[in-house]
């Protein structure tokens, strides 16, 4: 019925999936947004070069929490490689929903953690360029 | 929650106000625009925007320079504008008023003008937890340069200031009192007039940001008996590049520039500078004369419906909307939760619902509101929350937009499920 808060959506916010501290993680990173107060870490446990297990620990809006579960669920088993080269369209596409200028990086929080964690970025995904 | 509200004076005809403000007739996605985000900035009436069309087509020139008729006709506009803010503050002299950008840069100029002169080490800045970031930040900035310290006294759980913390901290001694005349987080209005004095008695400096007041009710600044005294244009029908910082003039004489450069010189040579007299020693480059201008016309408006008026309209639509939104199961407000000491701003959460959501999910019904931390986040942090929505009222506002806001808040619980 709603364009942007969708069931599946709504679902991933009310209920995240690998949420939670990870065990034995190798990897963490830690963002935020201080623009809406949305906090995101995301951990990976990172073996021969594969993500064995990812977990992220968030509090925010629907989009960001959403963004970031959906995410958690693609990444695990891929190789660091394949998660390296996720990028911000991709995010979006996944998403499924239509997103304003004001909320990309309500949705782009998770990729940007994931990311931090997997290489140590430090800029929003899509403007690496820009921040050189 | 009892709220009542008795009108002193006869209500505003909105409905007329409202045919003033073109914009406010727009559709969004085929819908009336609600417009409640006026602690952002306000909506310009035809009045101010015609008055600066006309500068633009019928005598724009260089304001103090040019010999010549279209020239005088601008300064002669912008003069007259500095006229009518000084006498909307009871303002002792024109010659008070220095135009700026914004408050923002008002608090900038005194901060670096003043403060860096006056602020020693060791010197105590008292302010408060309901500073916008733009009477914050410039002070936490020059405390750490120098090597001051900043006090920050807090408020109630009704957002009310604790009087009994900051007589106290002023008691220990303090340089400068920062405070802002109403927040823009909560719509608290403090008593400035009894903390100047205060205030006064231990020797400090007042600096008062009266952003969020300015626009919505009288303010004498003889009567506050402030040191200095900063607002924004924009948020008071002018447009965005017009705001004044009114300061005394034993004060402001002896202060040096804050900006270097043309207009604010009477006598340049390659070995030394002597500045303009008040207030163009602060006004250096080429003002945003027409910006000005707007402010002028603005101020116009605003008297002629009168503030007293516009004070009362916003109240009575607080008034109206605090009980209906405050029954809502899962809505918190926050701040003053009577109509005492306050202004039309209202600050409230969504249990389970991120303000963002909620501000996303009111767009789709044309309810404009702000969701975030409103450059308030010492304030966000001592709620304990990230952020808030708020709705915030001015002179156009209607009884049926408090209506649209009750009824958005009910369709964004249901899209959440809570």
């Amino acid at each position: 019925m709603d364009d942007m808060y969708r069931d599946y959506i709504l679902d991933h916010y009310k209920n995240p999936r690998n949420f939670g501290e990870l065990e034995g993680a190798t990897h963490t990173y830690h963002d935020s947004n201080p623009l809406c107060g949305d906090e995101m870490t995301m951990q990976l446990k990172i073996d021969d070069g594969h993500v064995r297990d990812v977990h992220f620990v968030g509090k925010g809006c629907a989009i960001s929490q959403a963004s970031a579960s959906i995410l958690t669920e693609e990444v695990k088993g891929k190789t660091l490689d394949e998660v390296k080269a996720i990028d911000r369209d991709h995010v979006l596409a996944n998403l499924g929903i239509p997103i304003s200028p004001a909320r990309v990086k309500c949705a782009l929080l998770g990729l940007k953690a994931l990311k931090g964690a997997a290489w140590g970025l430090t800029a929003w995904p899509g403007e690496e360029v820009k921040a050189k | 929650m009892a709220v009542t509200v008795k009108p002193q004076t006869a209500p505003l005809d909105v409905a007329r106000i409202r045919a003033d403000f073109p914009v406010l007739s727009r559709t969004v996605r085929g819908k009336p625009v609600v417009y409640l985000d006026n602690a952002a900035t306000s909506q310009k009436p035809r009045q101010v925007i015609d008055a600066m069309r006309r500068v633009f087509e019928e005598h724009n020139a260089n304001i103090h320079r040019g010999v010549y008729e279209f020239s005088e006709r601008t300064t002669a506009a912008f003069e007259e504008a500095r006229a009518k803010v000084a006498r909307l503050l009871n303002a002792p002299s024109e010659r008070e008023v220095i135009f700026v950008r914004n408050a923002t840069e008002g608090v900038n100029l005194v901060a670096y003008s003043w403060g860096r002169e006056n602020i020693k080490p060791g010197d105590r800045i008292v302010t408060t937890v309901l500073e916008h970031h733009s009477d914050f930040v410039p002070w936490q900035q020059l405390a750490k340069d120098v090597g001051a310290q900043v006090v920050v006294v807090d408020i109630d759980d009704e957002g009310r200031l604790r009087r009994d913390q900051l007589s106290a901290e002023l008691r220990k001694g303090a340089k400068l009192l920062a405070i802002t005349h109403t927040s823009n987080g909560l719509g608290t209005v403090n008593p400035v007039k009894e903390i100047a004095a205060e205030a006064h008695a231990v020797g400090a400096t007042v600096v008062v940001d009266a952003a969020q007041a300015v626009p919505h009710t009288p303010v004498d600044v003889q009567a506050l008996g402030a040191d200095f005294l900063v607002f924004s244009g924009h948020k008071m029908l002018a447009p965005p590049g017009s705001g004044a910082v009114w300061g005394r003039t034993a004060l402001l004489e002896e202060m040096r520039p804050f900006l270097y450069g043309g207009d604010m010189i009477s006598r340049v040579t390659v070995s030394m500078t002597e500045w303009n007299e008040l207030p163009w020693k602060f006004e250096a480059g080429t003002s945003s004369y027409v910006d000005a201008i707007g402010l002028g016309a603005a101020v116009d408006y605003l008297t002629d419906v009168s503030l007293e008026r516009i004070h009362e309209h916003e109240l009575s639509l607080v008034g109206y909307l605090l009980p209906r939104l405050g029954e809502i199961p899962g809505v918190t407000i926050y701040g003053p939760k009577t109509l005492e000491s306050r202004v039309g701003v209202v600050s409230f959460n969504i249990e389970g619902i991120h303000p963002h959501d909620v501000a996303t999910i009111f767009d789709r019904e044309a309810v404009c509101v702000r969701a975030g931390h409103h450059c308030n986040q010492p304030l966000m942090t001592r709620l304990g929350v990230p952020a808030t929505t708020r709705a915030s009222f001015y002179l156009y506002n209607t009884i049926e937009e408090c209506d649209a806001l009750v009824r958005v808040v009910h369709a964004a619980k249901k899209v959440f499920g809570v």
